[in-house]
């Protein structure tokens, strides 16, 4: 029976060229502007780490006061030194690590080559295993290697490649602003997007740079690797240069924990609590405890790291595609109830109201799924062209995927077999008697 | 001509003409707030920065196994470096002239600090972007000095980098001047940064310098102060401008005359920037966002058409005999066209009218979840005839097929 109504469906179809190539035109553009929006709109919201992500937490502490605090009563993004060191000496999460940017120089051996610039971050060993980061060769350096401020670094797979070819460069030496560091890991293809353990260096946490180079915390503070990132002040620092930046209450550390389960995250914000609570009995804060501890979706959202803009867009291609189904529908009615002759004859052949249901409904069906085809080929090309319309941190992560295909067919069949409803239910309720009497 | 027969006959069409307006409606909606935002952006991007922008551009580099410059020592190697980088600069020969510079407009990094009226002042009473060069930084940027006078060679300091402490001179945008000196004095006029005690003298004012950082219509955005202090860092940014014409040559020799000088540096493909290329950089997102929006809104506005003449052209079809039996008892050509342009009138003003309900509603939901601006009439305005243009345009063609049906169509059987 599904085969004869696709068969009517056709013959419908080429009956009315003009009108069918405006239905399928119309619901071609319309998901093709709302799956080529929504491509970006994923490729900027998507959890980075969806396996993981609600067990990482970013603690704030409010170590500037009521001066220092955003208008909402928010304390700062970062940490300063001071903060950031005493966390990560007392230990308490499952897994942490202090971080921030830096864009170091490298020199490569080859002496007739000019140095080059890097990006990367100083970190913990724990660093590596919290993010799951992948390794392709070695893996990370030791809690040891920390404690020590032990000269190795982990590097790309791609400065890898550039400064030893296709070798596991595990155990060779490079040159970071003029000291020589022993690579104990060469990771895997590794550009999480956005850049979410340090949204804060990161203006809207996106980048277009790799992460070339991790070097130990503390081996980079002592071989004074300068913060490449954001450094925020309440109070210029007394004394100048990257050692006093060290000793003051300036904000350029972002910091992460991983925390397994709520009475560990119980456990952790009191201990935070706690520990503003000390250095105010100490005397160095004048204020009771502010702080923060919020899980990486939720701190994704807090500092609005998906831009509104993308959310706008969307919204109005949601719109546009609003505006197809009812124009679609229109149409429908039109070209259904053109037929109210024929369905007059099968009705009074014996036709129950179902079939005619089913037929109408196969027939909308038919110009979704064309619709949707012509979809695919604009989305494929809208997806193409967003590279250079939209910002290219932005655009490079928006791509045509198959779960991008099938979801632009579906959304295509879904919207005009809805559109199709009502026409429908008008076809069914003509009457056969009247219909036939009238011709 | 009556509108009786019309709203008659639209009687007849309840659900066609329901989702006809219903879809002006959506149009208007959403086009006047697409265009809306487009104006907003347009209006962003051509704001001027305040620099001369034409052959202007911006080198940054940085030194490999320089000194660190905490000690006084490693500054002084490190300013002997920039000098030694700033006379090759300047020995170029497309080059007109040169500055150390902290940021630039646009650039997306700067250095924020707040302003005090008196020594020590906690709360600050402005805060501004900071920008740091030397004598030259005024000409080569190519601002424009409405009071006061230019840094000269002796005001010039060099410190090591974040060392903002205590400037002697500043010269001050005029938003700024205007804001702690209203009565228009501000040149010899003392102030005190970041809470300090160190009183700094306004020597200059100068009419715009706009922020390096994504302000959007704040007052930082054009609350910005220079500091005659070369700064010292194991980077540094130089802004050049080229002589007339001569941008592109200018930009190429720079790479191989720095490296000639000393080649223990970083120089990458995005060391030498053009004025313009921050500026496209910067603004690229908004730019996006227009074309964006444009696009959207004309797939809208073609649907919209598109839908008017398939719909107009069924009930012209399904009236064929009427309009038959109408023309046989004597109405003109124009009198058939006339009524399907005042049907499309009709419906689509009744989809304007809900449009204007819907494109105020979606503005004011947009303020509240995205900090949209409050839009104004003229763009709903201007929506409507838009909208009822548009529909006279699509129906045009289906109406004049109309008007053509022969009155002999009125004695064919049915």
């Amino acid at each position: 029976m599904f085969g004869y109504y696709l068969e009517l469906a056709l013959r419908s179809l080429r009956r009315s060229p003009g009108l069918t190539a405006l239905m399928v035109l119309t619901i071609g553009f319309g998901v093709a502007a709302s799956m080529t929006t929504y491509s970006v709109f994923r490729a900027v919201s998507g959890d980075p780490m969806p396996w993981k992500s609600s067990k990482l937490f970013v603690p704030q502490i409010d170590m500037w006061g009521p001066s220092g605090r955003a208008s909402d009563g928010e304390p700062p993004d970062a940490m300063d030194y001071t903060d950031a060191m005493k966390l990560m000496r007392d230990h308490r999460a499952k897994l942490q690590s202090a971080m921030y940017e830096i864009s170091p120089s490298v020199v490569p051996a080859d002496a007739g080559k000019h140095p080059i610039h890097v990006s990367g971050h100083a970190v913990y060993s724990e660093f590596f295993p919290m993010l799951d980061v992948p390794f392709k060769f070695g893996s990370s350096w030791s809690a040891d290697d920390d404690a020590q401020r032990a000269a190795v670094a982990v590097i790309s797979s791609k400065l890898s490649q550039k400064l030893f070819g296709d070798a596991n460069s595990v155990g060779k030496t490079v040159n970071v602003e003029g000291k020589d560091y022993r690579v104990v890991g060469v990771l895997n293809e590794w550009n999480p997007q956005p850049r979410f353990y340090d949204v804060v260096n990161n203006g809207g946490g996106f980048s277009t740079d790799f992460e070339d180079v991790f070097l130990p915390f503390q081996t980079a503070v002592q071989a004074s690797i300068r913060n490449d990132g954001n450094t925020d002040c309440n109070a210029t620092p007394a004394e100048s240069g990257f050692l006093g930046l060290q000793h003051s209450s300036c904000t350029w550390i972002a910091y992460m924990a991983e925390l397994d389960d709520a009475a560990a995250v119980t456990t952790y914000r009191q201990y935070l609590d706690g520990y503003a609570h000390d250095q105010q009995q100490a005397g160095r804060f004048g204020w009771a405890p502010n702080n923060r501890l919020r899980n990486l979706p939720q701190w994704l959202d807090y500092k609005h790291v998906v831009p509104s803009d993308t959310k706008v867009a969307l919204l109005v291609a949601l719109g546009l595609l609003i505006a197809c189904l009812v124009n679609t529908a229109g149409l429908l009615l039109a070209k259904f109830l053109r037929r109210s002759g024929e369905i007059g004859v099968r009705r009074a052949l014996g036709a129950p109201r179902l079939a005619i249901y089913t037929q109408f409904l196969t027939e909308a069906g038919m110009i979704g799924l064309a619709g949707g085809a012509l979809g695919l080929l604009l989305t494929g090309m809208g997806v193409a062209s967003v590279s250079w319309v939209l910002p290219r941190d932005i655009a490079s992560l928006a791509r045509v995927d198959f779960s991008l295909l099938v979801l632009t067919l579906l959304v295509s069949v879904m919207a005009t077999t809805l559109a199709g409803l009502y026409p429908t239910y008008r076809a069914a309720c003509v009457q056969p008697a009247w219909q036939l009497k009238s011709n | 001509m009556t509108l009786h027969p019309i709203l008659a006959a639209l009687r007849k069409h309840k659900a066609g003409v329901v989702l006809i307006s219903l879809q002006i409606a959506l149009t208007l909606a959403i086009v006047c707030n697409a265009i809306f935002i487009i104006q907003k952006r347009i209006d962003m991007v051509h704001r001027p920065t305040g620099l001369n922008e034409d052959n202007l551009f911006l080198v940054t580099q940085q030194w490999v196994g320089a000194p660190d410059g905490d000690d006084p020592a490693g500054l002084e190697k490190l300013d002997s470096m920039q000098q030694a980088d700033l006379a090759t600069l300047r020995n170029l020969p497309d080059v007109a002239s040169v500055s150390p510079i902290r940021s630039l407009p646009l650039l997306r990094s700067g250095s924020v600090g707040g302003i005090g009226m008196k020594p020590l002042q906690q709360k600050s009473t402005v805060d501004a972007n900071f920008f740091f060069g030397d004598e030259h930084m005024l000409s080569t940027l190519g601002l424009k000095l409405v009071a006061g006078r230019d840094f000269t060679a002796a005001d010039v300091q060099h410190k090591g980098f974040r060392d903002e402490s205590g400037p002697v001179l500043t010269i001050i945008t005029k938003p700024i001047a205007d804001k702690l000196f209203p009565r228009g004095d501000a040149v010899g006029k003392v102030i005190y940064f970041d809470s300090g005690s160190t009183p700094t003298t306004i020597v200059g004012v100068v009419a715009r310098l706009q922020s390096p950082i994504d302000s959007g219509d704040s007052g930082l955005a054009w609350n910005s102060v220079m500091f005659p202090i070369r700064q010292d860092a194991n980077f540094a940014r130089y802004v050049l401008r080229a002589k007339p014409g001569r941008l592109v040559q200018a930009m190429n020799a720079v790479t191989p005359a720095l490296y000639a000088a000393n080649p223990m540096r970083v120089l990458d493909d995005r060391s030498v920037r053009s004025f313009a290329d921050i500026r496209a950089r910067a603004y690229r997102a908004d730019v996006g966002m227009a074309i964006l929006m444009s696009v959207i809104c004309l797939i809208l506005l073609a649907v919209t058409a598109a839908g008017i003449v398939g719909l107009t052209s069924f009930w012209v079809g399904q009236r064929r005999r009427q309009i038959g039996v109408r023309r046989a008892l004597g109405a003109r050509k124009v009198d058939i066209l006339h009524y399907f342009q005042l049907e499309n009138l009709l419906i689509a003003g009744i989809g304007a009218v809900i449009g204007i309900l819907l494109a105020v509603g979606l503005n004011l939901w947009l303020i509240t979840r995205f900090e949209m601006d409050r839009m104004p009439v003229i763009y709903v305005a201007v929506g409507v005839l838009a909208v009822l243009a548009l529909g006279q345009a699509a129906v045009f063609v289906p109406a004049r097929r109309a008007s053509n049906v022969p009155p002999v169509v009125a004695t064919h059987a049915a």
